[in-house]
This record gives structure tokens, C-alpha cells and sequence, in this order.
């Protein structure tokens, strides 16, 4: 346990993430301009900077003590680019869809600030968290239950105007909630039926119009088509890439789902046990892996080629990942990492250019949480 | 999940092999469901057949029929209210409808074992799982409990869960998703049973667990010589482990096809339509070819191939006509051996 | 089909064009709007056990409503003449006469009739007060969680410890003019635990759904999530309890009038406590006001199960 504590520093920020370029807004006034200001393309919009969150184990009824706490989130840093997508992908239980709760501000952060351009959202309160609110939205992963069942469709995709009424007035409403519906590709006649008499795409695109009600900037999708069927699944995406380009959305796409993340995203995060392992573009992270968890990742995603089966190289990982209320010392991924040295249990390594690639602009020079990041192509290996 | 009968004669294992019966087929199977809202035909006239050591596929959507036929076979429906008001299952050239409950019990769990996707849910939560898998050498070849527990362990390491010995007398909720499911198919496996079939037996895992399962299953099917029915959805695990599939839609066999033809030539537009439609992981790619339209409803099939309202081929006699399954042959007539295909326009579909 | 706009590029607005049809299916009548409780409601038309509970209610309530549609005599006229010798004519059906007399010779048909309101409205009254309460109490529990949970929940802990009638009994006996409301408060102050415990449990559930977490996101306000939100998913457990326990609030006035700590004034608990000393010679006086309050629970449990067959989600 003693390696514990050192365990326990977040993980140091790294020289690619842009600076945050701090506001501090004197009055509330202020905090609601600088939130309604529009960013350029390209521009930092959202920075992530040493995000923790630690759900505290307790014991007892009534007088509760803490036993530990499950490390869900340990240290993230990244940036979102306005226009971008940020692929966040990673097995369960490494923290993804926690980071989505945090960004949402639906849990709160044990450490660690998110910048929204420029003022960090866990510190915000009153209307300025509630203009944050309106930019910042939602897609959920089951669209069973992300849907109220007693609401019918026009109730559910007009709630956003009833919470934030000054974007669009009374009698407006009804016909903004017919385009939305229109625009996610299902009947504007359907306004006063049930979630229920919808097939599971239709809902998905009820909550994705939902999710645009109040022209937000970012949307944060967390695995939104993992529970529909494959044939419904391509409509589902190629409806959010036209939107984000209707409406010059940035997405956050949280997914375990490798390839469909390949598809949709411009930069791509490896998440392992509450940490970023590897962070790069599409092409640095699934053409050239430095990072032998995104390698041994990539390598076991059944590929729909039966001519590969024989001559792909697998690396199949041994054991289990291992629980988050206890992780590894050093890095998180050496008690399956057939690389593991004795330095991997000692030294947190942080996720940075290796140094090996550093003066290279090689697409293998990208972050990677590794000692011993190496370039190795599994996806293309034939 | 536990009872288990004691032991009843059954068809030997050499029995109806040598002629070239199948191991198990299935025909012309029909299954409906009585719902309030109507009668759903879950299951309309299917075909296939397994042999010793052969993987088939069975690939179909949510609502196609995939899992229903399987459970048919495995004799696990709840009857009412399911039906089977037509069809044969045919075990080593024995229809299993035909049988009694006894003997049909007999054959279950022995002959033929099934693997769920949800392992937690199929394991008794208060029994430990040495218990749960000695308990199989217990009722059905009268072990003592010292030597059932050894089997167990010798079970738990076939299966590869480390440190066996020392795990066995732990309770389900211990073992983690993956391990779990080793434990699945160590009990399916644990009488050498002919035939596995198995339910979506990875889909709640990772990928990196997940391709340890499927090795597993893979390398014991070899080692046992064993049939293996496969459910799934996804066209990747199907590429990486079936010698050939049969593909659902609408609770029928759309297409069939040896496991390399299909990914090459599929014959259906279906089967097309979703081998376009899945994004690769080794190429970036422009815009997703998507099906339009949605699975059909059950209780509302559309008339004619259930397929046509998403078809960019169809053509009025689809819409008033079920195209069987047909062979499928090359242009020239030579026929495409294990090849199927339920369209009526297959030869545009695989040949233009 | 949608009226498809401009901006939508063609391919995606084909695509948007049969997802919208409704699926490929050709629908020939457009499906209507139909929400959760309509599905019920429709479940339970088709039930006999509803229909046959909601005649017996709706006669009920007539009887409550309009005792005098039912019967000419005053139920507390006594006519020594005609006191408890005098038989019940069952041939004279609805007659002052047809289901005897008592001791006191007043109408035993015209008490049952009057006796009626006293039932059901202390069952509608306790039963109102008590989804209030328990709902509020289970509410608040369920939603802010942590410490009000704690004290919310021992509280309901210490009030389901005390047995029902005793308490009721003993809060009674302290009033020697028992009204209605009177009776209605003493069984609330003790009844609401169960439908508080219900809610609680149903509150904690709804909580975790992503359509409760979708709000937050939005910024909805708590009393927005509370009453939009939650409420109408809790709604159906509580209406199950509430409905079966207003059958045993009726019950449990009839034994509390049985045992002289009920209403004062015409009900079936006191006759039938009245009737209980006369047993062996005018076995009707009790016997009629028992077969009265025995129908009418039966009404309202039944009624109770019919509507859990028709909410209960497992089903669809």
C-alpha cells in the first residue's frame, strides 16, 4: 500500500495541451458574455485539466467511515477543439462514462478543473451554470430509459425551452420542436405520441434532437449507438456527422467500440483504469499505437474480413483489468503489459511525445503513457 | 440452471454419424409467440445443420428469429406462450419434438449444452462454483464429492482461470465478467457434449476479454471435435471463427454461405447492406452506407420479402412475392456448393 | 410523409423519409398517440375483475351520495313497535321492512344504506390523508437521500413498529365526540408508513433512470425533476397500495366502531356491534351490515388487483 500515496499524483499536465487561458469574471454579467461568445474553428473550446473523481467506500449505516474510494477518474487532462470530434474509448470500468458525468457537471469533480472557454465550470453557479448548461448537451447510451415514459415526444424535445425560456418564446415552441424532429429525420406528426410506440433508433434520435433543443456547442454522446442493432447503428452516426457539420457541433464520442470511433472522430483518447494511456489524431492512434494497451486494443477487435483470421497477429492480454479502488502502482496497465519492467511499478509514466519521437514529427510522435512507448502497426499487420 | 436428471438412455455418439446425418438439423421450423397485441411468427420455416467440429454462424438483428431457434433446439422455450406448430429438430437423425420430456432432458446439458450472454445471471448465486460444476459429475456419473470437486478444478483449469484450486469454492459474484464466462463453458463442457450452441457468448465483454473467450471456445471445439452453433450480431467475431453462416431477417434464413464466400460475395442485399454499413477500423472512410428504415415489427410483417421496404433493389414482385431460398450457382450454372440466397434478384446481387 | 427541409442533404432526407414512415411498414391506419396510462386504461376495460369491482364502487357511491334514492325511512326512527321480533321479509325487496328490524325497531335496510357514507368516507378520507402524507414523507427520502433519508426513514421505522388499531384505539379514546374527520386523522396518523415506504423505494429507482439525469443536465429545477419527472414514474405502485388499503380502512373503521371507538352516529361497525349482543335471536341485524362491509372490501381489493395487473411494467 505504501506505493499508494505515490500513486496517487495526478498525472503532471503535459506540454500539448494548450495553455488554459484563465478568465476571471468579475461579475456574472460577465461570466454569461464570455460563456455566450463564439469561439473560432480549431480553437481550444473545452480544456480538461487533472480531472480526479473518487467515489469514497464507506462501511456502516449510520455512522459511515471511509474504507478507500474507486479511483474512477485519476488524473485526465485534453483539450476540445471547436468543430472537433474527441474519441474517448477504453473497456469498462476505465472511466469514460464518468468523465462524460463530470463534464456534465452531474457529478461532482474531487479535483481538477474544467475550462469552458476559459472559466472553469466546476466553480461556476447560478446563471452562468446554467448558460453553460444550455451549451454543453447530452446524448445517452440506452435510449429506453434516457427517454421519460409519461412525457409524449413534443413534452420531451420542447423540455429544454421550459428550462431555458429565453430561447425560444411560448407560442414558438411547437413548431421548433416539429424542425427538430424534422431534422433528426423523424415525422413532425409524431409530436404527441409515447417513447414507447418508437423502435430504439427513433428514440436515439428523439434524445439526439433533445440534445439540440438549445443550439448547443458541444455535445457529450456516451456510447450513443452501442445499444442499437448494427443496420440502424451507420443511420445513427452518419445523422450526428451531418448535424455536426449542420450546426458546427463539437463532439465528445465516448464509445468501446473502436472501429466506429475510428469512423467518427478527428482525435482519439485510450482510457485504461481512470487514466489517458494514448492520445493522438484517428491516424496516430489506430495506424501507428505506441502504447501497448492501445496495441494489444486494437489488435483484439474482430475484424469482418475472414482472410485476416489466419494471418493477423493477436496479442491476447492474460487476466483481468484490474479493480479501481485498488489499482497498480506506477503505470496502471503492467500487471498485464507483456513489456513490464521493474521501472513500470516504480514510475507513474506520464503521458507525453516519448522521448525517443520528440524531435520527429512522425505520426509516432504523439502521447503515450509509456516507459517504453515503441511504433507497432497491428491493425494493417498482415 | 442446476437440475439435472439422472441418467437416461440416449442415442449414442456413433449412431446416424456414419451415414452422413448431420449432427443436428433443423427443418422447415416454425415458432410463434401468443402476445396481446397479436400473434408473433418469431420463427417462419428454417433451415440448417451442424456437423462434429463445424462452427455455423447464425447472424441476425435484434427480432430476427437468431435466438429463438436456438432455444427451440435447446428445448428452453416456454411453452405457452411459444409454439412450434410445424418443423422438425432432428439430434443424430432423431426429432427431438418427437420425444418425450425425459428423453429430451437427457440429451440436454449431455449432448448438447448451451452458453448464454449474461453468465452472472445463468450461475446459482448461492452455490460455489466448484459445487455448481462438480455437481454435473455428481448426478450424471455418481462421483463422490471429493472426486466431482477434482474434476471441478481439472474443469476450471481447462477453462484457464488461474489458480483453479484455490478458487473453486468462490461464489459467482467473485469472478470477474470474463471469468465468469469461462465458467459458462466449463459447465457446458463438462460431459462432452456433441453440440455447444452458443448465445451471444461475448457480447457483454471487452474486446480484449473478449477475444480471449472466443480463442477458448475455438481451441476446445477443435480439441472435442464438437458442433458449435454461434449466435451473434457481430460480423466481426462471425469472420473470425464460423466455417459458414446462415443469416436471419424476419425470422427467416435470408442467405447462407461458406464463411469466406459471404464477406466476398455476399448474395443478398442485406447481407451486402450490412457488411457496407460497419465502419472499419483500418481505414478512416467517407460516409457510412446505411439500411434505411428499420427492422420490421413482428406482429406487422411486410408482405412479400420482409426485406423490400429497405431494399434498394426491390421491385414490384417483391413486394407481393416470399422469394425462397435457392441455390446459388456461378454465372456459368456451376453450382456455388453451401451457398443460399432467399432474394429474387441473388444474381444481380452476387454476380453484378 | 414529413415535409422534408431544404437544408437537409437528399441522401439523408430519403434515409429521414422512411425512418419516419414509421419503419418500413406500410401502416395503413396511423398509429394514435397512446401513452402508458392509456395502455392501462385499455388492460383494464378488458378485465372482469375491474368491471366487476367498479359497478360494486359505483353503486356505492350512489348509496353514499344519494341515500335517499335507495330508501324513504329515516334510519334513526325507531318504532318500538316493530322492534328486532319482527323478521326480515326478503320478498319485499327495498321495502323499510324487507331486511328486518333492530332492537330499537329502526330499519335495518335504511341503517345499512346510511351506514354506507360513514365507510366510505372515512375510506376515501384516510386513504387521501395517508398518500399525502406517505407520499410526501417517501418523496423527500427517496429524492434528497443522505441524512433526511436517515431521520425520514427511521421515523417511518418507528411509526410501522406501532401496531395500527392500538395506536388508532388509544388516540380515539382520548376524543368522546368522534367525527369523520376525527376517525380519518387517527388512521392516517398511523397508516401512512406503507405508502411512504413504496414511494421511497419507487422514488430511488426513477432517480438513476437518464431521463432524471437528462433533466439535470439541462438545468432543470429539483421541484421540476421532483413533480414532472419523478412523480408520474412513482405514481402506479402508490395507486396500487392506496387503492387496496382503502378497502381495509373501511375494515378497520367497521372494527373500531365494533369495539364503541368509532363514529358516532349511523354506521355498519356499530351495528354490527350492536347486532353481536342479539346474535341468537336477530341474527340479521348483524348479519346484513357484515355482508355490506365485506362486499365493499372485496370491491376495493379487487379493484386494487386489477389495476396492478394493468400498471404492473413487468407485463409489457
Amino acid at each position: 500500500m505504501a506505493e499508494l500515496s505515490k500513486n496517487d499524483e495526478p498525472q503532471d499536465a503535459t506540454p500539448n495541451v494548450s495553455e488554459v487561458d484563465v478568465v476571471e469574471a468579475r461579475s456574472e454579467d460577465e461570466a454569461v458574455t464570455r460563456i455566450e461568445a463564439p469561439v473560432e474553428r480549431g480553437e481550444p473550446i473545452l480544456q480538461v485539466r487533472d480531472l480526479v473523481k473518487h467515489f469514497p467506500l464507506t462501511q456502516g449505516i449510520l455512522f459511515k467511515r471511509q474504507i478507500g474510494a474507486v479511483k474512477a477518474v485519476d488524473g485526465v487532462s485534453f483539450d476540445l477543439h471547436q468543430g472537433e470530434t474527441l474519441g474517448i474509448v477504453g473497456e469498462s470500468g476505465c472511466g469514460k462514462s464518468t468523465v462524460a458525468k463530470l463534464l456534465m457537471n452531474l457529478e461532482r469533480a474531487t479535483a481538477g478543473e474544467i475550462f469552458y472557454k476559459g472559466q472553469d465550470i466546476t466553480k461556476l453557479s447560478g446563471r452562468a451554470l446554467k448558460a453553460v448548461r444550455r451549451n454543453i448537451q447530452m446524448v445517452f447510451q440506452d435510449p429506453y430509459t434516457s427517454l421519460n415514459p409519461r412525457m409524449t415526444v413534443g413534452d420531451i424535445i420542447g423540455e429544454p425551452f421550459d428550462i431555458h425560456p429565453e430561447v425560444a418564446p411560448k407560442g414558438d415552441r411547437r413548431r421548433r420542436v416539429q424542425e427538430l424532429l424534422d431534422v433528426v429525420g423523424l415525422n413532425p406528426e409524431y409530436i404527441n405520441r409515447y417513447p414507447h410506440q418508437f423502435s430504439g433508433g427513433q428514440r436515439q434520435r428523439i434524445g439526439i434532437a433533445r440534445g439540440l433543443a438549445l443550439n448547443p456547442e458541444i455535445i457529450i454522446c456516451d456510447e450513443p449507438v452501442s445499444a442499437l442493432d448494427v443496420s440502424v447503428q451507420a443511420q445513427v452516426i452518419n445523422l450526428m456527422e451531418r448535424l455536426q457539420d449542420e450546426f458546427n457541433l463539437s463532439y465528445i464520442f465516448i464509445a468501446h467500440d473502436l472501429s466506429i470511433v475510428r469512423h467518427i472522430s478527428d482525435r482519439v483518447g485510450v482510457m485504461y483504469l481512470g487514466r489517458i494511456a494514448e492520445i493522438g489524431t484517428d491516424e496516430q492512434i489506430y495506424d501507428h499505437p505506441t502504447h501497448p494497451y492501445t496495441q494489444a486494443l486494437l489488435s483484439a477487435v474482430p475484424v469482418p474480413d475472414p482472410d485476416a483470421r489466419e494471418q493477423r497477429e493477436r496479442i491476447i492480454l492474460t487476466g483481468d483489468v484490474p479493480s479501481p479502488a485498488n489499482p497498480p502502482s506506477g503505470c496502471r496497465f503492467r500487471t498485464r503489459c507483456w513489456k513490464a519492467q521493474d521501472k513500470c511499478s516504480q514510475e507513474v509514466p506520464l503521458l507525453a511525445v516519448p522521448e525517443r519521437f520528440k524531435t520527429s514529427d512522425a505520426p509516432a510522435a504523439h502521447e503515450s503513457a509509456c516507459h517504453f512507448a515503441e511504433e507497432k502497426d497491428v491493425v494493417h499487420a498482415a | 440452471m442446476t437440475t439435472i436428471e439422472e441418467v437416461v438412455p440416449v442415442p449414442s455418439p456413433g449412431e446416424g454419424g456414419a451415414d452422413g446425418t448431420p449432427l443436428l438439423e433443423v427443418r422447415d421450423l416454425h415458432v410463434e409467440f401468443h402476445t396481446r397485441e397479436g400473434l408473433v411468427r418469431a420463427v417462419n420455416g428454417v433451415n440448417y445443420s451442424v456437423d462434429a467440429g463445424e462452427t455455423l454462424a447464425v447472424l441476425g438483428e435484434s427480432g430476427s428469429g437468431k435466438s429463438v431457434t436456438a432455444q427451440a433446439v435447446m428445448g428452453i422455450l416456454d411453452m405457452p406462450p411459444a409454439q412450434i406448430p410445424q418443423g422438425e429438430i432432428l439430434f443424430r437423425g432423431h426429432d427431438m419434438l418427437k420425444m418425450t420430456g425425459e428423453e429430451r432432458r437427457a440429451i440436454r446439458g449431455r449432448r448438447i449444452a448451451m452458453i448464454f450472454q449474461d453468465a452472472l445471471s445463468s450461475l446459482n448465486p448461492v452455490l460455489s462454483v466448484g459445487y455448481q460444476l462438480g455437481e454435473m459429475f455428481r448426478v450424471h456419473q455418481g462421483l463422490s464429492k471429493k472426486d466431482a470437486k477434482v474434476k471441478a478444478i481439472e474443469l476450471m483449469e481447462k477453462v484457464k482461470i488461474p489458480a483453479a484450486a484455490a478458487r473453486v469454492n468462490d461464489y459467482p459474484h467473485q469472478f470477474s465478467g470474463g471469468m465468469r464466462q469461462r465458467i459458462m463453458i466449463a459447465m457446458a463442457l463438462a460431459l462432452e457434449p456433441d453440440l455447444i450452441i452458443a448465445d451471444e457468448p461475448t457480447t457483454a465483454l471487452d474486446v480484449t476479454v473478449q477475444a480471449q473467450v472466443m480463442d477458448l471456445l475455438a481451441e476446445l471445439q477443435r480439441e472435442y471435435n464438437m458442433g458449435l452453433i454461434l449466435i451473434t450480431h457481430d460480423l466481426g467475431v462471425v469472420a473470425d471463427v464460423a466455417d459458414k453462416i446462415a443469416v436471419m431477417y424476419a425470422g427467416r434464413i435470408v442467405e447462407r454461405a461458406p464463411v469466406h464466400e459471404l464477406y466476398k460475395r455476399p448474395a443478398h442485399p442485406y447481407t451486402r447492406g450490412l457488411l457496407d454499413s460497419i465502419p472499419r477500423l483500418d481505414q478512416k472512410g467517407q460516409e457510412l452506407y446505411a439500411i434505411k428504415g428499420l427492422p420490421p415489427n413482428l406482429l406487422r410483417v411486410p408482405t412479400g420479402c420482409a426485406f423490400n421496404p429497405r431494399c434498394p433493389k426491390a421491385q414490384d414482385v417483391c413486394r407481393t412475392e416470399v422469394p425462397e431460398l435457392l441455390p446459388v450457382t456461378e454465372q456459368d450454372g456451376t453450382e456455388l456448393v453451401g451457398r443460399a440466397s432467399a432474394c429474387h434478384f441473388w444474381k444481380e446481387t452476387i454476380h453484378g | 410523409m414529413p415535409d422534408v427541409t431544404k437544408t437537409v442533404p437528399e441522401a439523408a432526407a430519403e434515409e429521414a423519409a422512411v425512418a419516419a414512415a414509421g419503419g418500413p411498414l406500410p401502416e395503413t391506419k396511423p398509429e394514435k398517440s397512446r401513452s402508458l396510462w392509456g395502455d392501462a386504461w385499455a388492460d383494464l376495460r378488458r378485465s372482469w375483475i375491474f368491471i366487476v369491482s367498479s359497478v360494486l364502487i359505483l353503486i356505492l357511491m350512489l348509496i353514499t351520495f344519494f341515500p335517499g334514492w335507495f330508501t324513504g325511512v329515516d334510519p334513526v326512527l325507531g318504532d318500538l313497535s316493530k322492534h328486532y321480533l319482527q323478521k326480515p321479509r326478503l320478498g319485499d325487496v327495498g321495502a323499510p321492512d324487507w331486511l328486518g328490524y333492530d332492537q330499537q325497531g329502526r330499519s335495518v335496510y335504511a341503517r345499512v344504506i346510511y351506514g354506507t357514507r360513514a365507510s366510505v368516507a372515512v375510506g376515501f378520507g384516510t386513504t387521501i390523508v395517508v398518500t399525502l402524507i406517505g407520499g410526501l414523507v417517501g418523496m423527500i427520502a427517496g429524492y434528497f437521500g443522505g441524512a433526511m433519508d436517515a431521520v425520514l426513514s427511521r421515523l417511518t421505522d418507528v411509526f410501522f413498529g406501532i401496531p395500527f388499531l392500538l395506536g388508532t384505539m388509544v388516540v380515539l379514546n382520548s376524543f368522546t365526540n368522534r367525527t369523520a374527520w376525527v376517525v380519518i386523522g387517527a388512521l392516517g396518523f398511523f397508516g401512512w408508513t406503507q405508502i411512504a415506504r413504496v414511494m421511497r423505494g419507487a422514488v430511488i429507482t426513477t432517480k438513476q433512470a437518464d431521463y432524471v439525469q437528462a433533466a439535470k443536465a439541462l438545468g432543470a429545477s429539483t421541484p421540476r425533476i421532483m413533480f414532472r419527472h419523478i412523480l408520474p414514474n412513482t405514481l402506479a405502485p402508490v395507486i396500487v397500495v392506496a387503492t387496496i388499503s382503502l378497502g381495509v380502512y373501511i375494515g378497520a373503521e367497521a372494527t373500531l366502531s365494533f369495539l364503541g371507538l368509532g363514529l358516532n352516529g349511523v354506521s355498519w361497525g356499530n351495528d354490527i356491534s350492536d347486532g353481536g349482543a342479539q346474535i341468537r335471536v336477530a341474527q340479521w341485524i348483524m348479519l346484513y351490515p357484515s355482508i355490506m362491509l365485506s362486499i365493499t372490501v372485496l370491491a376495493f381489493i379487487m379493484l386494487g388487483e386489477a389495476v396492478r395487473n394493468a400498471l404492473d411494467p413487468k407485463m409489457r
